[in-house]
């Protein structure tokens, strides 16, 4: 099953590498993983997006928690949660009939063409999982994918429930 | 007035005072040679100059083991720090508070392959408990003050510092300011039970038929052996120590049914096969206890007590999880028990010990004396007559160490000390030397064979330089024993590289050593020569008893089998 850890952490050199070696160490599946300081700098949040049976979550969450840096972690798919997931993606559009229709699915997906160049757009996408990977499916039928970059997905708990120190 | 400045080297110093330390076990080198010199213009903290870095770490944790005072190392750059990694890891296994101080290259070559440049803190990341970067002069203090807190709380383990070259030389100096009363927002280890879970265990425990106490290091490492003693003749239950946790219970308390697991006694796993509660405290569910994890106490309702969550549910799944530390949950346990005004049921009790004599009377860790060759049991129950039963033995790894765990009934924690997890070889001499420099009366034996001792014999000279005068009985089979026994029973009789076709004269060794070396040949002359050994004070003496090569380690547990399938001796099934 997948699941969705929020990780609050000391922002301190070397946190990182603990979490990415802990789930090495141990075996244990890594789909995406991001992170970035939050508004507190002296802290960094982590979200990783793993799969695995209750036994291993249960594990992956007391592992992690046990290392001396993290402050709190949430398995935010527990619970009503939101979650997105940032793509660029550039694609060749050389006649006017790719052009279009790129940008007709961009605009359809809520997508943003963000650079063009003389044979190419480049497009912006935010969405969860499911949306992404449907997008870049149609834009495959479509044309050429000349690359893409996805950013992780990036999640929060609806409502009052709040991860913070 | 001015404030008094001090450089990095002397601050390391300063702060390892300032936490009592008595020791460091360590090797100079190049990075490290400001705290070296810091060390000499002082006499509160004694350097301990080992032959290898592996025998430092090995030497703390045996120190550490013996008197539960965190153990301190000091290595240099590069492969002083790698050679310590070894050290680092039978730490972690075993949950041995530690601190290393390693050095590092100056920051401003970090990273740039510099001479004796290792990258310690990443090669040690998945044996420690936590580690440290020290960037500047005056974080040292306070980061070692940290590195001593987290060592020796919660889960104790492994903790590295990382001191680059630049921050320790006279050039750098600042203000030495020290926080010892530690709070950090990351890291709280839990100490109480959760009194809803403690009911619930009582509760459990109160209507057990067939209750079996499982204990483990736990118990030794949180000083928590009267209360396990104690709850014990509470319950008027069945006990077992894993490898670890012997000493717990004495090894002669009535309740005391012997080590479980892989060599452990058949009545110890046959209790644990038939419990219908199972009261876990401090222990892990190795695999070496285990076995196969499917099979594993069907019956049994487990209430499983640990201050590590990991360690809960990680293999075996337990029914009643209590997460805190030992001696205060037992306490709990205790209180509740008394609240609750527990009578332990005289009716069932009586059957489940009449179950319990009958796999007793199987004598199932038993040897036979016969023909001329010594065998290796047999040197156990000797040294044990001859010392009371009150020395403390530092083991290897490999047959001679579970002979020790099964002959050698521990009194008291702390006086059995051997790597359990990790399983480290070399291990013992160095253990031992660190014990005899904290109880230098008491007698200190390694037992060892002639391969485990031959992976820090070089440590025979540190024991020369500090007069650290531990027994050494080596069983002496002229091979590499619990590898041989495993080609005899699962490998057809092959032995693949398990003899040693070139051992040493080990008595001509420890003689060159400047040390005593006695070799014990035949039976009739081992008791007078071994407690001719013991008597002599004042410096080492390496025993070296040839025994049976042919003899195993017995009863074993059967692969894949569960916990009570066991060889109870060759061909013999339980």
């Amino acid at each position: 099953m997948r699941r969705i850890l929020a990780i609050l952490l000391e922002n301190e050199a070397g946190s990182l590498s603990r979490i990415v070696g802990l789930f090495s160490q141990r075996a244990f599946n890594i789909e995406s993983l991001t992170v970035a300081p939050t508004e507190d700098s002296s802290l960094s949040r982590i979200t990783i997006a793993t799969r695995g049976d209750d036994n291993v979550l249960e594990q992956i969450v007391k592992q992690v928690n046990k290392l001396i840096d993290v402050i709190k972690i949430s398995d935010i798919t527990d619970r009503k949660h939101i979650e997105r997931e940032l793509l660029l993606i550039k694609v060749l559009a050389m006649s006017d009939k790719t052009r279009t229709e790129v940008k007709r699915i961009a605009d359809i997906f809520r997508g943003s063409i963000i650079d063009i160049g003389k044979q190419i757009y480049t497009i912006e996408l935010t969405g969860d999982i499911d949306k992404l990977n449907a997008f870049i499916e149609i834009l495959a039928n479509e044309t050429e994918i000349i690359e893409s970059v996805r950013s992780g997905c990036v999640g929060i708990a609806r409502g009052e429930k709040a991860l913070r120190v | 007035m001015e404030t008094q400045l001090f450089t990095g080297a002397e601050m390391v110093i300063k702060a390892l005072s300032a936490l009592k330390v008595k020791y460091i076990f360590g090797y100079p080198g190049g990075s490290v040679l400001d705290i070296y010199d810091a060390i000499f213009q002082q006499d509160e903290i004694e350097h301990i100059l080992v032959r290898h870095e592996q025998a430092a770490t090995h030497m703390a944790d045996g120190y550490t083991r013996s008197t539960g005072e965190v153990g301190v190392v000091l290595a240099t750059s590069g492969p002083g720090a790698t050679n310590c990694i070894t050290g680092i890891a039978t730490a972690y296994m075993d949950s041995i508070p530690m601190v290393v101080l390693a050095g590092q290259v100056a920051t401003s070559l970090i990273g740039d392959d510099a001479f004796q440049e290792t990258d310690i803190i990443g090669c040690s990341r998945p044996i420690v408990k936590h580690s440290f970067n020290c960037r500047s002069v005056e974080d040292i203090p306070n980061i070692i003050a940290k590195a001593f807190y987290i060592a020796n709380t919660g889960r104790p383990g492994p903790v590295v510092v990382e001191l680059p070259k630049d921050i320790l030389i006279p050039e750098n100096k600042a203000a030495f300011n020290i926080n010892t009363n530690i709070k950090m927002r990351s890291y709280n280890p839990t100490s109480k039970g959760h009194p809803k879970q403690i009911k619930k265990a009582v509760k459990a425990i109160s209507s057990a038929k067939k209750l079996v106490i499982y204990s483990g290091g736990g118990i030794v490492l949180a000083n928590a052996s009267q209360l396990l003693t104690k709850l014990t003749e509470t319950l008027k239950a069945p006990i077992t120590n894993t490898l670890m946790g012997l000493g717990g219970i004495s090894g002669i308390h009535d309740n005391f049914v012997g080590m479980l697991g892989m060599h452990g006694s058949l009545e110890a796993n046959k209790a644990m096969a038939n419990a219908d509660v199972i009261l876990a405290l401090g222990v892990r569910f190795d695999d070496r206890v285990t076995n196969n994890v499917n099979k594993f106490c069907p019956n049994a309702n487990i209430i499983h007590v640990d201050i590590d969550p990991t360690s809960i549910s990680k293999t075996i799944n337990a029914h009643i999880p209590i997460v805190g530390l030992i001696d205060i949950v037992m306490q709990q346990l205790l209180d509740e028990l008394a609240a609750s005004n527990f009578k332990p049921d005289q009716q069932a009790l009586d059957l489940w010990w009449q179950e319990i004599e009958q796999w007793r009377s199987v004598n199932s860790v038993s040897y036979v004396q016969e023909g001329s060759k010594i065998k290796p049991q047999r040197v156990i129950e000797s040294m044990y007559k001859i010392t009371n039963g009150e020395a403390y033995v530092c083991s290897d790894v490999g047959q001679h160490q579970m002979f020790a765990a099964q002959y050698y009934p521990f009194a008291k924690p702390r006086q059995w000390i051997n790597s359990g997890g990790l399983g480290t070889m070399g291990f013992g001499l160095p253990a031992a030397m660190g014990v005899k420099l904290a109880f230098p009366d008491s007698h200190v034996i390694c037992i060892t064979g002639d391969g485990s001792i031959q992976m820090n014999i070089q440590e025979l000279s540190t024991c020369l330089q500090y007069k650290l005068p531990v027994v050494i009985v080596t069983l002496n089979n002229r091979s590499l024993g619990m590898v041989r026994q495993w080609q005899d029973m699962v490998y057809g009789g092959r032995h693949s590289s398990s003899y040693m076709e070139s051992i040493p004269n080990f008595v001509k060794l420890a003689e060159a050593y400047g040390h005593v070396g006695i070799q014990i040949d035949s039976l009739d002359e081992l008791d007078e020569k071994l407690a001719q050994a013991f008597s002599i004070k004042n410096k080492l003496v390496f025993v070296d008893v040839a025994v049976d090569e042919k003899e195993h380690v017995y009863p074993m547990q059967i692969k894949t089998g569960a916990i009570d399938d066991m060889w109870i001796k060759k061909g013999v099934k339980a």
